[in-house]
Order: structure tokens, then C-alpha cells, then sequence
């Protein structure tokens, strides 16, 4: 077809691909995407015709639940497309790359648009577009001059600079960034330490991981700036053994730093030294817990110690060290080279910047947003989420991971920022958004996250290793309908001890999802203890399943799936539950085409 | 007192204090009771058991007085509502995973745990739930554990790793799990232990208990005889523990000035000499091929002769005092001395050179 070739050859001028690869993407498959994508485009002898980078590793652009997205940026025109498995690659690359024409059916809906439209990116922006493994590409788009920027001017300055653009701690408490390295400056003992917390726990959030994926360069940046601003020449990155990808990922771009003299002697021609060190985790949540991650650090058992002394003034072998959160890190390159007036005009006026959420649970798009704090919950689940799926109807939102709480759904129109969120009993935390439709039973819930407490408990404190024992196994009762009566304020007295006893920040808030459920949905427990009824259906002992005799069209399916033989059924006969061999799995529940079982 | 000290005032009363003490220390001193569990005198405050939690004017929430310093002015106080609430909440918990067994317990009557359970009311019923079931653990000679016991205040860990430095148990598993142990659950032997008990000695609960003196008498009704060990001339204090006439087994208080309360295997465990029917009780005088026993006053005049007969033959240079390390040093300096002015020899030895 020689017309064709011609066509090609006068039409594709520049092609690049970009796969998100990030543990998401890798997860559906991108890997197998790409390597299709080089294979075609080698047969069919394109890659001779376009720039090298045709298939392109980037970070993750947040929008997790429609991996694998591809982008095709033919003649500087980007398409985006979504849910890309290696068969469809051959269609794609006939249609859209040879002939011109984008495989329509395939493409982004406007949901993705809608998604990132209404975000607005500072972190995730770098993520999606540049190459994490290559240190020029981080350059290209203004790297490291923040750093550069931050070594010609008075440490001094510098803590000022961030200070002023009141960049508060994005690992949950908020304290103010540049007040933790005044502190620590001002604390005369040397050598002084900073720490990147990486050492993200919080189960459903993976902001952390996918900065460092995205864009391991800002976060390393960030840290010499910090490092340059306290006064400290060694740094370390504790992160996760869990998370081998982006392990990996800042190991390349510290070497690429080094190379580039960006660490190590002299830094930048000035005469200041900077190194950093990786520590990996070895899975244990309290790690995250400051303290017991500079025990980890030390060797020793990771346990948290009681504060004072903080560790600005005593901190890793007991020297003054500023410990600060991935995001917070990969937030300070930026306000040195565009300003603290330029972050500051984001958020609010005591919440100044971005936030980056991992919005998950009943909400139809899932994944990671940024915007800016103070935004409000409503337009973060409705507008960038999409709603509640199934169009069900929304009942709560939990924020700030296992130690958060849940905010119900009356209060959708508060803003989202630091201080709003303590008021009503939960807390930002890492960033965690877990979106719950009234499906959801909030003692089941309430009993997920204090399973997850009670099992990372690390054991050195009475409230926190007993109390979320004897809480959880309270917990468990009622969802079993074994509930007591009194239950509920014991509940709340234990969670007062705990709140008030425990050593740490961890044991501290691990009671918030019990109080806050009960101080919201008291109701629900009521129903399990007193009525022996799980309202939402969620709470499996609870649940009573009966035919309905009016509905049942006696197909006899329910009597087919039922693993346990509880079910009678004969031709032309209705179907009937035998209670007492009837193992509540929900088979019949879900196999019956009439919804005659309830 | 010096320029930088300065006061702060426990339950309205005002104590003296510099800075860095902490609450705990003040409160002691101004003899302001405050309950610990996971504390020790010995050891580098924990803040793990949550007892000592007081309220001070400033914080915002109960602070624990074994780590928290104490600052000017700060009025401190340690039996209010809540903060009596919280620690018998605390108190409960640890009884509602304990074996609650004191009839039979070795350690009733010197029980922290025991004394708090009586001094908050409660018995751990409120808060129930699944309880440890592990079996005793008695694989050496000297130290009994029962897990089941233990309250996890780390002592037992941290002397060892702190004080002796022998770092035979250490904290394993977390959580409700967690529980001290030794390398991967192995037995105590000597290749991991020195058997030195200290890990017993500062035992608040019964969970470690000395095996020897098991069963054979309780805190109550033994009559403590402070004494000083006999094995090296460190010369520790230690009380033997008597019951109707016999040392059933050896303790230490932390006022003891030489050790604080510290011992070694041979202070803790080398008692059998005491009642072995082998001790030489009498001295002794060979007449002929056998050994006699005679009174003091015969044996010593035996001595002087003998001693005086030599030195008149041969001189001072024919004597000598060889002394054991198992003397005290006193008894050895007395022993250098005598021979020095005495003998006028300086024939002087102790076998002390390990």
C-alpha cells in the first residue's frame, strides 16, 4: 500500500507514548502494554520515523481505577486512553498512529476530565509527565533550582521563606514545617539529622509511594533544602521494604544526584556537604510514629518513647532531628523557587497549599487527587469523584486512615483542611478518603480499622495493647449480635482512657473511629444491641435471610448455590431457608434474579 | 542551693527541685505517692505502663511523671477524678488478661499489681476478653517464667539489656502478642544467660520467680537479715530471706550502697553452702592424722603460739597473711595490716586475680 506509507510519513511527524507505570499501572498490566507497544511499532518499522522516547515510563496520574491509561501524543495532539489491555495495543496502533484516526470507543471518558479538570495539580502534575529514572527530565521542567536557590541564601532565610508560606506537615498532625526546623536549628547540639518519613501505613493510602515513584527528585530536593535550612549534612529516607518499586526508583535518582554533584561534598560549588541514606522498614505501622522510626533507624525495637524531649531537640542519637513527611519534602522545592505569596495562594489562610487525597471506598472514580485544603467535601466526592456508585445514596466519609474518624454525610459542605477536620472528631492523617454508602454498617467499619490498630499495636503501653484488644473484641460482639447492654458506654470510657492514656499519636487516635461512630451513628449501635439488627445489612451474623413467598418465581437457583444444604426447594414449590443450617454466606442473596430473597 | 533551682508545687504542696529531674523523682523526694509499675530506679524511665500519669497545669492532657521533667512553677496534680479513673481503667485491662491466680502465687504480698488491684477496687472484669493461656516456662535451674503473668512492663528486658548488658531477652512479637523472650524462644542456658536473676529481682508481678525458693515461703512470712556477700570483695548487700531458721532465698534493696539492688549469680543463687551438711562449722586442729574440732579460744591460742614460735626461730621474713577475695575488703585490709605491724613482714597476699 504505497499510498498509505506516504500518508505516514508525511503525517506523523512526532509520536510520543506515555504509560503510567506506576505500582498501579504495573498491577493492571502496563508492563505488558508497553512491551506491545514496542513490538508493533518495530513491525511495523515506525520507531524509524519517530522520536526515540516513543514509549515512555511516567509516574502515577492518580486516576487508578481505569489502568492502564495510555497517552499517544501524535503530532503534539494527546489522546488519553483508559483500561488498555496488550490485545488492544494492534488496534490502537493501526487506527490512531498509522492512520490518524483515534480508536474513539477507547478513549477517556469525561469523568477523567471531569477528575483532573477540577483538581489542582502541583505534586501529581510533575508525576504523570516526567521520566522518574531520569534526572534530566526532573531538570528540564525546573529542577533543583529551588535547591540552588535555597544555597545562596541564610539558612535562616530559608526556614522564613517556608515559615511564611505556613506549610503545615502533611503525615497527619499539620505542625508547621518551618517552625519544626526553627526548632531544630535553634537546638545547638550537631550533628543534626533530617528524616523523610516514607514509611506510609495507612492501609488505602499511597500518596507517599506514588510521589516517590512519580517524581523521587522532588522529594530529594526537599530535603536539601531542609538538610541546608536546620544545618544538618546527613539525611535519611525510612521507607517501606513493602513499596520495592519506588525503593528502587530513589536509590537510581540518589546515584543520578550524586553524579550530578547535587549530593555529596560541595554541593552545588557551595561548601556545604549533603548525603542521603535509604533505611528500610520492615512493615511495622509504628515505625511511621517519629519516634519508634528513629529507634528503627538506631537498630532497635521500633516503640515510640514519650515526648519531651521532642526530636528537634533530641531525636536520632538523641541529636536534634526534623522529620518531615514525603509530601511536605516534595511541597518545599516549589515554594523556595515560585515563593511562599505563590503557595500561600493556594488554600485557605491557616491552610495554605495542596493536599493529596487517595480517595477510595463507594465512589465511582477512585484514585489520587490533589487539591487545594479547604476545599469542600461535597465538591471532592461529587465533582472530582463522581458521586457515590450505584447511585447510592452517600452515608459517611472517613478521613485520616485508621486513626481518623467519620464525618457523616449532613456535614458534606465543610471545608476540607486541618482544622476543620480535628473539630469534628476525625483528622487529615496521611490523607486517606474512604467514601461510604449506607451499605456500609459503621460498626463494621468502626471494627475494620480497630483491627488494624489492635494488630500494629506495638505493645509498650498498657491502653493502647490491652485497650484496642478489649475494644475490638467489644466491637466484635456486637456485630455478632452478642452485644450487652452498657456496651456502648463502656466503649467510650475505654476510649477515653486510651485517648488520654496511651504513650503515643498512634495509640492516642486509635480510638477516634469508635467515638466518632458512636457520637454520629449511636443508632446503629443501639440496633445491634438492643434490636440484634445490623440497619445497613453489612453485619453477616445479624442477617436473617427469608423467601418472600410473593416475589419467588421458584426458579430454584438460591437452592443450586447454597454451599450448606439449608435450602428446600422442589419444582414448582417455593423455596424455603432451614435457619438452623443456613451459614449466612449471602449465595442465595445474591444468585436470585427476583430479589425475592431478603 | 544553687542559683538554677527553682520549685513546683505536687497536690498544693511546694517542693524543691532542679531541672532535669523529673516529676517522678520530685514527688518521691517530697514523699508524694505516685503509683509506677514499669519503673525502676535502676533503669532509664519507659513511660510504658501509664500509672504515673499526672495532670500538670499546662498540658492538655495527662502526662506520665516518670519521663516528664519537671518545669518552673508547674503545679502538678496526682489524684484527681480523671486521672484516678484512667489508671484503674489501666488497671482492669491488666487484670483482664492475668491470671488473677494470687492464692497460689509466689508473689502475693509483694505484688505491685496486687497492691494496685486492692488500692483502685477493681478485678478485671469489665473489661473481658480473650486471656494468654502459655504454658510455664522452667527450662533452667534458677528462673521461672509464666508468660501468662507478665504485664509487659519491660523490666525484666531492660535490666538485662541496660544494667547487665547480657541482652539475653529482649521484647519479641508486638502488640497483645508481644512478650519478653529469648532469641527465637530458646532455652536459657549459659551460652545466653548469666543466670544472674536481675531480670527477677525487678519483676513488679509474679510472672519471674527465683525456683529455688518456690513454694517455700511468701514475702510475709520470711525475715529479711541484710548481710554482705561473701563470694568477692565488691562487697554488695543483699538480705537473706528466713523462714523458721532457713534461707529460702536471697533479695537486694535498691538502698543497698554498693549495688543498688544488682546482683550476680553467686549473690543470688550460691546460698546451698549455707545449710550443706559438708560446711565446716567449728575450727579445726590436726593432732595426728585427723582433723579435731575445738573451741575459738584453743584454736586462735594454737595460731599465736605457733606464730610467735616461728618468728622468734626464723624471723618476720618466715610468715606471712594470704587472705581469700571472698573476704571483704575490709577484713583484707585488716589482714595486710596485722601482718605489716604485727608480724612486721610484708609477706602480704590475696588470691584475688581473676
Amino acid at each position: 500500500m504505497p499510498a498509505k506509507t506516504r500518508t505516514r510519513k508525511s503525517d506523523l511527524k512526532s509520536l510520543t507514548i506515555r504509560v503510567c507505570v506506576g505500582t498501579g499501572g504495573l498491577a493492571a498490566g502496563s508492563q505488558d502494554v508497553i512491551d506491545e507497544f514496542t513490538k508493533q511499532l518495530k513491525a511495523k518499522k515506525i520507531r524509524a520515523t519517530i522520536t526515540k522516547k516513543c514509549v515512555n515510563k511516567t509516574g502515577c496520574r492518580g486516576f487508578c481505577a481505569k489502568d492502564v491509561l495510555v497517552d499517544v501524543i501524535r503530532n503534539r495532539k494527546t489522546e488519553t486512553y483508559q483500561l488498555i489491555s496488550p490485545e488492544m495495543v494492534s488496534t490502537i496502533v493501526e487506527n490512531h498512529i498509522v492512520n490518524g484516526e483515534p480508536v474513539e470507543k477507547w478513549l477517556v471518558g469525561p469523568e477523567y476530565h471531569e477528575f483532573h479538570n477540577r483538581q489542582t495539580k502541583i505534586l501529581l502534575d510533575q508525576c504523570g509527565q516526567i521520566d522518574p529514572e531520569d534526572i534530566d527530565a526532573y531538570t528540564a521542567i525546573d529542577g533543583y533550582k529551588g535547591a540552588k536557590k535555597a544555597l545562596s541564601m541564610d539558612p535562616l532565610e530559608v526556614i522564613e521563606e517556608v515559615r511564611n508560606s505556613g506549610l503545615r506537615g502533611r503525615g497527619g498532625a499539620g505542625f508547621s514545617c518551618g517552625m519544626k526546623w526553627d526548632f531544630c536549628r535553634r537546638t545547638p547540639a550537631t550533628p543534626r539529622y533530617i528524616i523523610c518519613n516514607a514509611d506510609e501505613g495507612d492501609p488505602g493510602a499511597f500518596m507517599d509511594r506514588s510521589i516517590i515513584e512519580g517524581n523521587p527528585h522532588s522529594v530529594i530536593e526537599g530535603m536539601i533544602i531542609g538538610g541546608y535550612a536546620i544545618g544538618a549534612e546527613l539525611g535519611y529516607v525510612y521507607i517501606r521494604a513493602e513499596y520495592p518499586l519506588a525503593v528502587e526508583r530513589l536509590r537510581i535518582a540518589l546515584d543520578q544526584a550524586r553524579e550530578k554533584n547535587y549530593l555529596g561534598k560541595n554541593i552545588f560549588r557551595t561548601n556545604y556537604n549533603f548525603d542521603i541514606k535509604i533505611k528500610l522498614g520492615a512493615g511495622a505501622f509504628v515505625c511511621g510514629e517519629s519516634t519508634a522510626l528513629m529507634r528503627s533507624i538506631e537498630g532497635k525495637r521500633g516503640m515510640p518513647r514519650p515526648t519531651p524531649p521532642r526530636s528537634v531537640t533530641k531525636g536520632l542519637y538523641d541529636k536534634p532531628t526534623a522529620l518531615n513527611n514525603v509530601e511536605t519534602l516534595a511541597n518545599v522545592p516549589f515554594i523556595l523557587l515560585k515563593g511562599a505569596d505563590w503557595f500561600t495562594s493556594f488554600g485557605t489562610r491557616k491552610n495554605t497549599g495542596t493536599k493529596v487525597f487517595a480517595l477510595t471506598g463507594k465512589c465511582k472514580n477512585t484514585g489520587l487527587i490533589e487539591v487545594p485544603l479547604g476545599m469542600s467535601l461535597k465538591e471532592i466526592i461529587y465533582d472530582i469523584g463522581g458521586g457515590v456508585e450505584k447511585k447510592r445514596e452517600l452515608k459517611a466519609v472517613q478521613t485520616g486512615g485508621p486513626s481518623g474518624g467519620c464525618i457523616p454525610a449532613e456535614h458534606i459542605n465543610m471545608p476540607v483542611d486541618f482544622d476543620s477536620l480535628t473539630k469534628i472528631g476525625s483528622m487529615m492523617g496521611s490523607g486517606g478518603m474512604v467514601v461510604m454508602d449506607d451499605t456500609t454498617c459503621m460498626v463494621d467499619m468502626a471494627k475494620f480499622f480497630l483491627t488494624f490498630t489492635e494488630d500494629e499495636s506495638c505493645g509498650k503501653c498498657v491502653p493502647c495493647r490491652v485497650g484496642t484488644k478489649r475494644m475490638l473484641e467489644m466491637l466484635t460482639r456486637i456485630t455478632e449480635g452478642r452485644g450487652r447492654s452498657g456496651d456502648i458506654e463502656r466503649l467510650l470510657e475505654l476510649s477515653d482512657t486510651i485517648r488520654l492514656g496511651s504513650l503515643c499519636g498512634l495509640g492516642r487516635s486509635a480510638p477516634y473511629p469508635v467515638m466518632s461512630t458512636i457520637r454520629f451513628f449511636r443508632h446503629e449501635y443501639e440496633a445491634h444491641i438492643h434490636d440484634g439488627i445490623c440497619p445497613a445489612g453489612a453485619c453477616k451474623a445479624l442477617r436473617q435471610y427469608l423467601v418472600n413467598e410473593e416475589t419467588c418465581k421458584m426458579c430454584g437457583k438460591c437452592f443450586r448455590v447454597c454451599p450448606s444444604d439449608a435450602i428446600v426447594w422442589e419444582k414448582k414449590q417455593f423455596a424455603k431457608i432451614n435457619k438452623t443450617k443456613c451459614i449466612k454466606c449471602g449465595s442465595c442473596y445474591d444468585a436470585c434474579p427476583f430479589n425475592a430473597i431478603l | 542551693m544553687s542559683d538554677n533551682t527553682f520549685s513546683v508545687t505536687i497536690n498544693g504542696k511546694k517542693i524543691q527541685c532542679s531541672p532535669h529531674e523529673t516529676i517522678l523523682q520530685v514527688a518521691k523526694r517530697g514523699n508524694v505517692y505516685i503509683p509506677t509499675l514499669c519503673h525502676d530506679d535502676r533503669l532509664e524511665p519507659y513511660g510504658g505502663c501509664r500509672l504515673c500519669l499526672v495532670q500538670i497545669d499546662r498540658a492538655s492532657r495527662p502526662m506520665p511523671a516518670c519521663t516528664t521533667p519537671v518545669a518552673d512553677n508547674m503545679e502538678i496534680q496526682t489524684e484527681t477524678g480523671e486521672i484516678r479513673k484512667i489508671r484503674a481503667n489501666i488497671i482492669d485491662l491488666l487484670l483482664s488478661n492475668h491470671p488473677n491466680d494470687c492464692m497460689r502465687c509466689e508473689a502475693t504480698g509483694a505484688c505491685t499489681l496486687q497492691d494496685l488491684s486492692y488500692e483502685y477496687n477493681v478485678n478485671g472484669t469489665r473489661f473481658y476478653g480473650e486471656k494468654w493461656n502459655l504454658p510455664i516456662r522452667e527450662d533452667n535451674p534458677f528462673i521461672s517464667f509464666e508468660p501468662n503473668k507478665c504485664i509487659l512492663c519491660g523490666r525484666c528486658t531492660r535490666i538485662c539489656n541496660e544494667v547487665v548488658m547480657a541482652g539475653t531477652i529482649e521484647l519479641t512479637g508486638r502488640g497483645f502478642k508481644a512478650l519478653p523472650d529469648t532469641s527465637f524462644g530458646k532455652p536459657r542456658t549459659l551460652k545466653n544467660c548469666e543466670f544472674c536473676g536481675q531480670c527477677v529481682s525487678t519483676c513488679p508481678t509474679g510472672a519471674l520467680t527465683d525456683r529455688k525458693g518456690r513454694g517455700k515461703g511468701r514475702s510475709f512470712e520470711l525475715t529479711k537479715v541484710r548481710t554482705t556477700c561473701s563470694y568477692c570483695g565488691t562487697g554488695c548487700n543483699f538480705d537473706l530471706n528466713v523462714k523458721d531458721g532457713k534461707v529460702v532465698k536471697v533479695t537486694s534493696a535498691y538502698d543497698a550502697p554498693v549495688n543498688h539492688g544488682n546482683l550476680c549469680i553467686k549473690g543470688r543463687y550460691g546460698y546451698d553452702f549455707i545449710h550443706s551438711f559438708e560446711r565446716i562449722k567449728h575450727p579445726l586442729i590436726r593432732k595426728g592424722d585427723r582433723m579435731h574440732a575445738v573451741s575459738w579460744d584453743e584454736a586462735l591460742d594454737h595460731v599465736a603460739d605457733n606464730f610467735k614460735r616461728l618468728l622468734k626461730k626464723h624471723g618476720p621474713g618466715s610468715v606471712g597473711g594470704f587472705s581469700s577475695s571472698r573476704c571483704t575488703n575490709e577484713e583484707n585490709f585488716l589482714l595486710a595490716k596485722f601482718v605489716r605491724t604485727v608480724f612486721r613482714s610484708n609477706n602480704v597476699d590475696n588470691c584475688a586475680r581473676v
